[in-house]
């Protein structure tokens, strides 16, 4: 018996993933397809909550009161993002306090790009239009992911995120077609923020650690080249439309292909920043943690005061 | 005679508009400082919530104000270029966030404060101004569904909590007195119903304010010495470094467009 549950259950499972049926937190699954969504939903629902420092920078800093307020409406969206993906990642069987921890002690990732200061106002219009044009890409091929709770996180989050590239991409416009000064603001911006938005699609195919395995779980469904060359067809013709230089001089259709053509990516510089060798990565721990730190006694306080309640409730109920 | 009266009227009327603003726009900038700095996610959120409500509201106030200068002039212009001896927001909405259990207790103040002062003001003969009050009315009557549990759990929470929150009240009380003061351009928009009589809001201000924290065994004193000025622009030393932090890019890079 003991034997043959195990092989039963895992041919359930891989015929479930075969037939396109979703996983959902109760099914049995194998404790490896745990452990590697555990790892891709915490980094997607960490980057949620660092990506709200370097946009955050700019909140008590923006130009006009609308654009105040959209920014607002979109860190506070992020933040939701987070919550929701932290929900989801739960339903795997970790707490929201292990997940932070995992963050705080650096074994748990999230979006390099973060790790990327965000210096001028035009950082907060190109990352919107293009860091959070990026995770549309990957979001919408996650929204087919085998997880039925992270699945249904994507459709949820992808619909928001569009509406942040646009609130992006409007304020690259309104610079790009503006001062000389506010061209050149955006041109700057972008420039520098491409290269990290590239890298957001992982590393090359043959060199993703985990990628091969998650497509055959369908954790994953479209590879990063992919994903990254339909990412670059995508915002090309954006990048024309604002008038601005190309941000890589090899950029060019390839008519062959179908596809622009563009530039190699320093990988020496992605992977010094993923292993935490990046301008902002201890910037953005530390910030992490004081907030955390700063916050123990209010969370102190809710447990003593909800353990009080409760001996209360117990105290009346025996009489 | 007749246009010189209206003249006032328009001039206390934009006045006073400007000044209502300011009190929004003001705490909205304290309040969005918590972004990324709350003890939970949900309350990043919260509080980003409440400080999109007053950023909203002190849109309302000045879209309104410039649409009587008729002057050319925006709700930007208002809020980005005008100096720290020109806002005239009362002093509470830009003492600093300090910690969280200020914060909230400021947040609480206030929010007992507007569900009074919004519900009196939707009564106001200006059709606009009532509008807007009835808006920020429903916003604040759920603002302080939020704020009263919180007090309420800080204060019983832990030692330290309660400590937390009782050097919050030591510091507020000295600011809340403002709040029912008025320059005489206000008490004249008074008279003519437009503006709300705020000295008459104070005794029910008090009285919910020490029946919810006598709850916590809190006693609520006011002081008799009250700090005030905002309405003349006299301010705390915070309001200026405030100020330069918001309006930087409108003054860094004058007369463009974001
Ligand atoms: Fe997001
Ligand atoms: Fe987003």
């Amino acid at each position: 018996m003991q034997t043959v549950e195990p092989l039963l259950q895992e041919a359930e499972f891989d015929q479930k993933i075969l037939d396109e049926q979703k996983i959902e937190p109760r099914d049995w699954m194998p404790e490896a397809y745990r452990k590697n969504l555990i790892r891709q939903m915490s980094q997607h629902a960490h980057s949620e909550v660092i990506g709200m420092q370097p946009e955050g920078n700019w909140i008590t800093r923006a130009p006009t009161l609308r654009r105040k307020a959209v920014l607002l409406a979109k860190i506070q969206d992020e933040a939701g993002h987070g919550l929701y993906l932290y929900s989801a990642t739960e339903t795997l069987g970790c707490t929201r306090s292990e997940l932070i921890e995992a963050l705080q002690t650096g074994k748990a990732k999230y979006a390099s790009i973060f790790n990327y200061p965000a210096l001028t106002w035009a950082d907060v219009g190109a990352t919107g239009w293009l860091v959070d044009g990026a995770a549309i890409v990957n979001q919408i091929a996650l929204q087919r992911t085998s997880y039925g709770p992270y699945a249904r996180a994507m459709v949820r989050i992808c619909k928001e995120e569009s509406f942040h590239q646009r609130q992006g991409y409007e304020i690259m416009f309104a610079l790009a077609k503006g001062s000389p000064q506010q061209k050149q603001m955006a041109q700057d911006a972008m420039n520098r923020i491409w290269w990290p938005s590239l890298m957001m699609f992982g590393p090359h195919d043959a060199d993703s650690a985990h990628s091969s395995q998650s497509m055959k779980w369908k954790i994953k469904r479209q590879s990063n080249d992919f994903l990254r060359q339909k990412f670059i067809d995508q915002t090309i013709p954006q990048i024309k439309v604002l008038g601005l230089d190309m941000p890589d001089p090899e950029i060019r259709w390839n008519k062959k292909r179908g596809h622009y053509d563009h530039g190699e990516i320093n990988w020496d510089e992605f992977y010094q920043v993923i292993n935490g060798q990046g301008p902002c990565n201890h910037q953005r721990i530390k910030h992490h943690k004081r907030a955390h730190d700063e916050g123990e006694w209010v969370r102190e306080a809710v447990r003593n005061y909800r353990e009080k309640q409760n001996r209360r409730e117990n105290s009346t109920m025996k009489k | 005679m007749k246009d010189e009266i209206n003249c006032t009227e328009l001039e206390n009327l934009t006045r006073f508009l400007i000044a209502l603003g300011d009190d929004s726009v003001i705490y909205s900038h304290r309040l969005s400082e918590w972004c990324s700095n709350g003890p939970y996610l949900e309350e990043d959120i919260a509080l980003t919530n409440v400080a999109l409500d007053y950023t909203g509201r002190a849109r309302l106030f000045y879209q309104y104000a410039a649409k009587l200068e008729d002057n050319g002039k925006t709700e930007d212009d208002i809020a980005y270029l005008r100096t720290e001896r020109e806002f005239t927001n009362l002093l509470i909405h830009e003492l600093p966030i300090n910690d969280f259990a200020f914060t909230m207790l400021r947040q609480y103040f206030m929010d007992v404060f507007y569900c009074l002062y919004l519900q009196a003001l939707s009564g106001s003969k200006d059709e606009s101004l009532s509008a807007i009050a009835t808006k920020a009315l429903k916003e604040s009557h759920y603002h302080l569904k939020r704020s009263e549990p919180w007090i309420k759990l800080l204060a019983q929470g832990t030692d330290e909590s309660r400590q937390r929150i009782l050097r919050a009240q030591a510091e507020l009380e000295n600011f809340t007195g403002e709040l029912f003061l008025m320059e005489t351009w206000e008490v004249q928009l008074v008279d003519q119903g437009i503006a709300v009589d705020r000295s008459l809001i104070q005794l029910e201000w008090e009285r919910q304010v020490s029946a919810f924290l006598a709850e916590s065994n809190i006693q609520f004193t006011q002081t008799q010495l009250q700090v005030s000025g905002g309405r003349c622009g006299i301010h705390t030393e915070h309001l200026g470094h405030l100020l330069s932090e918001m309006q930087y890019l409108q003054r860094t890079y004058p007369g463009m467009k974001w």
